[in-house]
């Protein structure tokens, strides 16, 4: 890849949201191989070190999370990634990441299950990479893109939000939209100037106030209750200010689809497919799944009957949000795909038996 | 020897236990960067608990890394502000137990930090358990019949293991006298030279006395050092501009 800005190429997702990182300025990438993301660390193996940055393959994805820590702290614009057993092993660092105000760009590529579970593509992650962030009272901004191009944009948004806020932010990807080649063009470059930032360590000239990087609430200023004002304020902002969603027909549709990532766009096609037999199909796709998108379900119809969630897990994990986020006025349905990228025809066929009052089976939620 | 400690580690916020090496260790540590000419590229990386306590009573740059994770951090650090003197600082359950893995592949990989580990054979903070250095029937809170090596094995010797390794610097130091605590001094400086010289991994061990967990005074902890602990764990240095003496 050559530095000219605006360019426009085919590419694979994670190779993609690697040459995005380097755009967006970050210059320290430090993690360890796991399908499906490896290709964000074999990219960055050579092109880190071709704009000057910092990559290290590290012994496991503890010392991945906990250099970016260090770097981050030091005013580096970061990165790490990784996917389902490997971002189990990420909590610990975002927690502490979350604790010491530090901003930092990660990404987890779901894959199925639970264990060692499979390679492939499933959404799985999505409780824990919104639930989750590691012990305590965490909680990170989760942006879900649908395609090549929206995942380029969104790590460019991830490095807004997390110096923004001072906080981490999760991409969460999924096997699919990784390893899928697609057209995209990249946004302008980004320079990042690692003594921006007044907070970041850099050695305490003498005479001048020491910069100290702590993840120890009783050690922040005003104590616990200091900590907990910031944190209760700086979360409090987040969830008002950074809902992102897109909405297709949700102002007229009987039945309205919730869905993020490669399921959404195939809930997109199943709303253009309902329409031409009649069925008013609409869509709320995430964009950020942390904060969820609570605003997007009051621009919904009054005449909707029942939500679906479109899903690649095994559980409705979208269930407990979309409760909350619909007041639980509605009945909610779930198709959930797993392993298999869900299919237009059967969400319509869903849709209709729900309509029919003919999907029990597929029932999660009855208000 | 200077009679007055660097005033940025003097800000009246110290929280160490009486008879506690911490103090004396960091105090080696910020004098040497002081007259090394380095007190305004010092970044130094602590780990939780007892070693976390300079962050408050010393004013000069700190990263407060989870526990065992100090020296991916100071990595982190380090290769984001090459110019700068990145120290991590961390005790030995945290380089020897939880953080294993790190203190292995930073060696491995030579990575360009100074290293100190205080070794006082108890985990401090969490009330004196065993720890990765706690000695052959040594009695701590989770080994009230005394550590038992055919169930918690040897007590782990550091220098043992990184003299196979490539790195640049290897010794160890203790506080238990004014001669000792010079010469610890003087391993730190070692560190810190090797790391300005771009020459990689250093790692100097300190022993430390833990009277609070030990059950002793602050006198019979130092007696304790020079009759039991310095047999097991020999003072000295181990590896000098990366050749094994």
């Amino acid at each position: 890849m050559n530095k000219k800005s605006n360019d426009s190429v085919i590419m694979k997702g994670n190779e993609a949201l690697a040459e995005a990182a380097i755009r967006a300025g970050c210059r320290f990438y430090s993690g360890y191989p796991i399908t499906p993301q490896t290709e964000v660390l074999e990219y960055l193996s050579w092109r880190m070190p071709e704009v000057g940055g910092e990559f290290i393959q590290t012994e496991d994805e503890l010392a991945g999370i906990n250099m970016i820590y260090g770097a981050s702290a030091a005013g580096e614009r970061v990165l790490t990634s990784s996917a389902g057993p490997g971002f189990s092993l990420l909590q610990e660092g975002i927690s502490y990441l979350v604790a010491a105000d530090l901003p930092a760009v990660i990404i987890d590529v779901a894959r199925l299950g639970s264990g060692l579970g499979d390679i492939f593509q499933s959404q799985s992650d999505y409780e824990l990479a919104t639930k989750g962030n590691g012990h305590g009272d965490t909680m990170v901004i989760t942006l879900t893109p649908a395609s090549v191009q929206e995942t380029v944009e969104f790590v460019y948004l991830a490095y807004e939000l997390s110096e923004k806020y001072r906080h981490p932010v999760l991409i969460l990807s999924d096997a699919a939209i990784g390893q899928m080649m697609e057209g995209v063009t990249f946004p302008e470059l980004s320079e990042h100037d690692i003594n921006k930032y007044d907070w970041s360590v850099k050695g305490r000239k003498k005479g001048s106030e020491p910069r100290k990087i702590t993840n120890v609430s009783y050690f922040c200023e005003g104590g616990y209750y200091g900590y907990e004002a910031i944190y209760a304020d700086k979360i409090k902002k987040i969830a008002e200010n950074e809902q992102r969603w897109e909405s297709i027909n949700v102002e007229d549709a009987e039945i309205v689809t919730v869905a993020y990532g490669i399921s959404s766009r195939i809930c997109k096609e199943a709303t253009e497919l309902a329409r031409e037999s009649g069925l008013k199909l609409g869509l709320i796709r995430l964009k950020t799944a942390t904060p969820f998108p609570v605003k997007a379900f009051d621009e919904i119809s009054k005449d909707c009957k029942a939500l679906l969630l479109v899903e690649m897990s095994i559980s409705a994990q979208l269930k407990s949000d979309v409760v909350v986020a619909s007041k639980g006025k509605l009945p909610i349905y779930a198709y959930l795909s797993s392993v298999d990228v869900p299919e237009s025809e059967k969400v319509v066929e869903i849709a209709n038996k729900i309509i029919l009052d003919e999907a029990k089976e597929e029932l999660v939620y009855e208000p | 020897m200077n009679l007055k400690a660097p005033e940025f580690m003097m800000n009246g916020k110290t929280s160490f236990c009486p008879g506690c090496g911490h103090g004396i260790i960091g105090r080696t540590l910020f004098e040497n960067a002081v007259e090394m000419g380095y007190e305004e590229k010092l970044i130094t990386v602590v780990d939780v608990a007892c070693c976390s306590l300079f962050m408050y009573s010393t004013d000069c740059d700190f990263v407060g890394a989870a526990h065992g994770r100090v020296l991916p951090t100071a990595i982190g650090v380090k290769r984001s502000r090459k110019d700068n003197l990145v120290v991590a600082y961390h005790g030995d359950g945290a380089a020897y137990s939880i953080g294993m893995a790190h203190t292995m592949w930073s060696a491995i990989r030579n990575e360009n930090i100074t290293v100190i580990v205080v070794n006082n054979q108890v985990f401090g903070m969490t009330g004196g358990q065993m720890a990765p250095t706690t000695l052959n029937g040594q009695k701590t809170t989770s080994t009230p019949l005394g550590r038992d090596i055919n169930l918690s094995g040897s007590p782990f010797d550091v220098t043992k293991v990184l003299k196979s390794f490539d790195i640049a610097y290897l010794a160890r130091g203790s506080v238990d006298s004014p001669a000792e605590i010079s010469k610890t001094k003087k391993y730190i400086a070692n560190g810190i030279k090797n790391q300005m010289e771009g020459k990689g991994f250093s790692l100097i061990e300190v022993l430390s006395p833990c009277p609070t967990n030990w059950n002793v005074t602050p006198l019979d902890a130092i007696k304790h050092m020079n009759e039991t602990v310095k047999n097991v764990f020999a003072l000295g240095e181990f590896i000098k501009d990366g050749v094994v003496l």
